[in-house]
């Protein structure tokens, strides 16, 4: 019964690890790096929701869910924006520079973040409690007691992983994203402005993201403007063992990753080790699959 | 209907075109030929934006072209079939077709170009559902010349339509090549290191080496001049 409640609350973590790696995957798949300000970006839909909270609470009521379904679409919605603006200035004027230049300026752009919101004028760098925007409940089949907010953030994700596939899968727009992944000039070659293209790809993940970022303030103790490294690293690891560039594999990434951390995490002797677990555990699953769950192995192209 | 100036283009330190001239008439087919590295790529590439121009001018129709990105040369219907085929080896044979009207928004034209593709290359509509990764390098070069067929070109680029090919769908590809001039009116530039079979369908032929534009005459006098026979027709 443990172990099973242990499960739901893994599958919950690991959905949000899913949503974020979602962003990485995505980005890499049309650019070829990583872009490690997306960790931040979640921060950013984090206290977006906090701002906006009081006001459209103010009108919704608190805890109603049209409120809550307000606060996700805004949040959602800036970071959109932010992740949009971020690609045009700082990584768009090295769309031809060598893949390690983009990376530095990705870790760049990270530690602006990080440090700018910190300062007291901006968010400040003390914890702050998240205001709840859903009615928590803690609900009973038989002996298992399982938290509403695991089961939204689990439908949520769902809902989202569906919508995302029709994008990708059905869409003209999700295509022209496969093509350019694939090969940008010959999409070009197509008619297809590779630069509305990648600034779709961000303005999705970091969307996404927001959302996880979101829940992930659901379930910690407050808010501040490093939250977002640690889920932001565990959601890239995610990224990579379900094989970097591959959308499904970054969401059995991000799933696999949260239920072995909600598993060892229980273990009795063990919790304080969970994160050693976690990581061998995926070390053992690259030794064996280097090219991640669902990824094909690929030669960097030189 | 293309007017190539004096175009030149660096990769780096070194330069590939030295300035060259090429003029296609409308509704012509004119054939690029050259051993392998003399910058027949780089000529097409640098018409349709994918290599930065560094002096020089592309005109098309009247208008500038040199160095706009490839999407706004794609809209003016001037496209590029690329050396390699690049098709989208992820995406079907349809989704391929599809992309290749990206810039088309009426529905009945892109039906309409379907079922020309389609008649013209029978094999890609028994492919229409299989992975493009997965086809022969004759079905994909056929899938390549129909995606771009799928923009409703005026200018096709053919970049050595026959690289990699089985023989007996050369002849095919190259007849197709015909038919596209003659029954669409579509104007046709084709590079080609098989110069035998390039001449034979053009109008007009340039010959070049290293960089540089050395002879350009009707495809008729390059078949019979001694120096094209010994340098590239075998004799
Ligand atoms: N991406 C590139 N970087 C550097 N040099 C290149 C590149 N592409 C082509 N070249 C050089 O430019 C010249 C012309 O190449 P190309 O246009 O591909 O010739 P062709 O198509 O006639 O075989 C060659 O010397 C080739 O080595
Ligand atoms: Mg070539």
């Amino acid at each position: 019964m443990f172990y099973i409640q242990q499960l739901i609350n893994g599958l919950a973590l690991g959905s949000i690890y899913a949503l974020i790696a979602l962003g990485y995957t995505m980005v890499y798949g049309v650019l070829r790096f990583i872009n490690f300000a997306h960790s931040d970006i979640l921060m950013v839909g984090a206290f977006a929701a906090f701002f906006l909270a009081p006001g459209i609470q103010g009108i919704f009521g608190p805890e109603s869910i049209p409120g809550a379904l307000l606060i996700f679409f805004f949040s959602a919605l800036i970071c959109a924006l932010l992740g949009v603006l971020i690609e045009m200035l700082a990584y768009r004027p090295l769309r031809n520079r060598p893949k390690l230049t983009v990376l530095i300026t990705a870790i760049g752009v990270s530690l602006f973040l990080e440090f700018t919101c910190q300062h007291k004028g901006v968010f400040g760098s003390k914890t702050r409690p998240f205001p709840t925007l859903i009615p928590a409940q803690e609900i009973h089949f038989g002996e298992l007691v399982v938290s509403s907010n695991d089961l939204v953030v689990l439908i949520v994700t769902l809902l989202l992983l569906a919508a995302l596939r029709f994008i990708v899968q059905r869409t003209k727009i999700g295509t022209a994203m496969r093509a350019v992944s694939f090969n940008p000039q010959a999409a070009a070659l197509m008619g297809i402005n590779i630069n509305h293209i990648i600034s779709f790809t961000f303005a999705l993940g970091s969307a996404l993201a927001a959302i996880a970022g979101i829940f992930y303030a659901m379930r910690s103790p407050g808010i501040e403007p490093l939250m977002g490294i640690q889920p932001g690293l565990r959601a890239f690891i995610a990224a990579v063992v379900g094989g970097i560039g591959n959308l499904p594999g970054a969401a059995l990434g991000g799933i696999v990753l949260g239920v072995i951390e909600a598993i060892a995490g229980g273990l009795p002797g063990v919790s304080n080790y969970r994160d050693g677990i976690a990581f061998a555990i995926l070390i053992l699953i690259l030794l064996f699959r280097p090219a991640g769950l669902l990824g094909k192995f690929q030669a960097e192209k030189v | 209907m293309l007017e190539v100036k004096n175009l030149q283009v660096n990769y780096g330190v070194i330069t590939a075109l030295h300035g060259i001239d090429l003029t296609v008439e409308a509704g012509s087919i004119v054939t690029l030929i050259g051993a392998n590295g003399a910058g027949k790529t780089t000529a097409l590439r640098a018409v349709s934006g994918l290599e930065r121009c560094a002096g020089g001018s592309i005109t098309y129709d009247g208008q500038p072209i040199a160095n706009l990105a490839p999407h706004e040369i794609v809209r003016r219907r001037l496209c590029h079939v690329p050396e390699g085929r690049m098709v989208f080896a992820n995406l079907t044979v349809l989704e391929n077709l599809q992309m290749g009207a990206y810039l088309v928004k009426d529905k009945q034209a892109i039906a309409r170009e379907m079922a020309y593709v389609f008649n013209i290359f029978p094999r890609l509509k028994e492919r229409e559902r299989q992975v493009a990764g997965t086809l022969s390098g004759g079905e994909q070069q056929m899938l390549a010349i129909g995606r771009a067929l799928m923009s409703r070109p005026r200018f096709l680029m053919l970049d050595e339509p026959s690289l990699g090919i089985a023989p007996i769908l050369v002849k095919t590809i190259f007849e197709k090549i015909q038919e596209i001039n003659r029954d669409h009116g579509i104007t046709i530039l084709l590079v080609e290191q098989n110069a035998n079979l390039a001449l034979e369908i053009s109008h007009r032929g340039y010959v070049i080496e290293t960089g540089r534009i050395i002879l350009s005459d009707t495809s008729e006098s390059l078949r019979k001049n001694p120096d094209v026979r010994k340098a590239y027709l075998g004799g």
